[in-house]
């Protein structure tokens, strides 16, 4: 079947590209846009590691066809710090641990970001809801855990 | 294995009206795509068998909700987040919210629909439990018309429902007739977030002079749809809520629902566990 033409901003910048509609977000991100920051863990948005933010809200890309990002605005993981300035999430992350194998990090950074801008004083139930869409297989989520209440504190 | 993408069409209609002459011109061929929660992890499991969509999700007439003096009517494409944080159906519905919340993650809820969670069908789904205890009327229109009916009697039967190829389902509307009930929604799955449920509970109810009145009970993952169990409710009904009565509505209940053994659980523990939620909606009941 044919290709489409969709157009979209990603992390600012905007593309035109020519996709098979229901290719998903995913591998457009990765493979036809090299940003391979977002990854992929199970494919089936159970686990959260290909979270982007869609028009300003939390996704799994892995379950978003592109056709229906027509328009859109999306931030990635490469589009989280503010050019040689991470965002304080990221900084927690690093300064405390937050991050193993890594192929949770992305997603949980991003959701992470997401819940601090909707709730910049978030409760420990918060943090664990708005986290509760990923999955960390190294099971370090009390490090994680840690991170987004030290980046709250900043 | 995964799917093979060139395979498969997403059409996007211009308005709600360009959908319904793409899916009334060819009737079956295309059928609705909402925010694909469900449909795109068949894809990628390679067993979606449907090749033709039509892209539903930038259809703003179908969005939004709208309150009137009698009821809340609610997009077929409202997501479970926007469901969440609707002050009427948080005082009114609040069984509704509490489905929404409970359905997978946030990345999950900020694309899942009402309308998309109705017609996947799926018997072990969130929200239609709650739908049905709150005696939900749905909307289908095709370019024949629109009818309204009744919730309560779509599902015929496993992923089977009452709908024309030719129709869209676009709107659910919800009579605000809930001050005053007791609603338990109670969903009991492997892990409290981003788990299928085992067996899930939504019932309402009042007591009125020591009676139970406007019953009703609604369970998930215990048939081949999403049950209303009349026969339950009617053991229910008219009764005070002593021990004779929840022994009747537990034996009521026990024979009227069908679970079976699958990946998720099994059906003495589904019968066991539906059983115990009924006892405890009866008891939250009384106090």
């Amino acid at each position: 079947m044919a290709k489409t033409a969709i157009e979209f901003t990603v992390n600012g910048e905007s593309h035109k590209l020519e996709v098979f509609p229901m290719a998903r977000l995913l591998d457009v991100l990765r493979e036809q846009l090299h940003l391979t920051g977002t990854k992929e863990g199970c494919g089936e948005g159970e686990c959260g590691a290909c979270t982007v933010k869609l028009d300003g809200r939390i996704v799994n890309s892995c379950l978003v066809p592109v056709a229906q990002v027509n328009g859109a605005s999306i931030t990635t993981i490469e589009g989280v710090a503010q050019g040689d300035e991470l965002h304080a999430v990221q900084q927690a992350f690093i300064d405390h641990g937050g991050a193993q194998c890594g192929i949770c990090t992305p997603g949980m950074i991003l959701a992470a970001v997401d819940l601090l801008e909707r709730n910049p004083e978030p409760t420990e139930a918060d943090i664990r809801n708005g986290l509760a869409g990923n999955l960390c297989r190294c099971t370090g989520y009390m490090k994680i855990f840690e991170s987004v209440v030290r980046a709250c504190q900043k | 294995m995964r799917a093979y993408v060139p395979g498969y069409q997403l059409q996007t209609p211009a308005s709600l009206a360009d959908a319904l002459t793409l899916i009334g011109n060819e009737p079956g061929v295309w059928k609705p795509f909402a925010g694909g929660t469900d449909l795109m992890v068949l894809l990628e499991g390679g067993r979606l068998a449907h090749r033709n969509y039509v892209n539903l999700w930038p259809l703003a007439e179908l969005r939004g909700i709208d309150v009137t003096d009698s009821h809340v009517t609610l997009g077929a494409l409202t997501t479970y987040t926007e469901v969440q944080t609707h002050e009427v159906l948080r005082s009114e519905f609040p069984m509704l919210c509490q489905a929404a919340s409970e359905t997978g993650g946030l990345a999950i809820q900020n694309r899942g629909t009402l309308g998309g969670n109705i017609v996947n069908a799926s018997p072990a789904a969130d929200s239609p439990p709650a739908l049905l205890a709150y005696d939900a009327e749905i909307e289908l229109v095709s370019n024949r018309g629109a009818r309204w009916l009744p919730y309560h009697g779509f599902h015929l039967g496993y992923k089977q429902m009452d709908m024309r190829p030719d129709e869209l389902l676009t709107r659910i509307r919800l009579p605000r007739t809930t001050a005053g009930m007791t609603h338990y929604y109670r969903k009991v799955g492997t892990r409290k977030a981003q788990a299928i449920s085992k067996v899930c509970l939504a019932a309402t109810g009042r007591v009125e002079n020591g009676l139970m009145t406007d019953v009703r009970v609604a369970l998930g993952s215990v048939a081949p749809i999403v049950l209303r169990c009349k026969q339950t409710e009617d053991a229910i009904r008219g009764q005070a809520l002593n021990g004779d009565t929840v022994h009747q509505a537990r034996e009521t209940l026990l024979r009227e629902i069908t679970p079976i053994d699958d990946v998720r659980s099994t059906a003495s523990y589904r019968l066991r566990v539906a059983a115990n939620l009924l006892v405890d909606f009866l008891v939250t009941a009384r106090s």
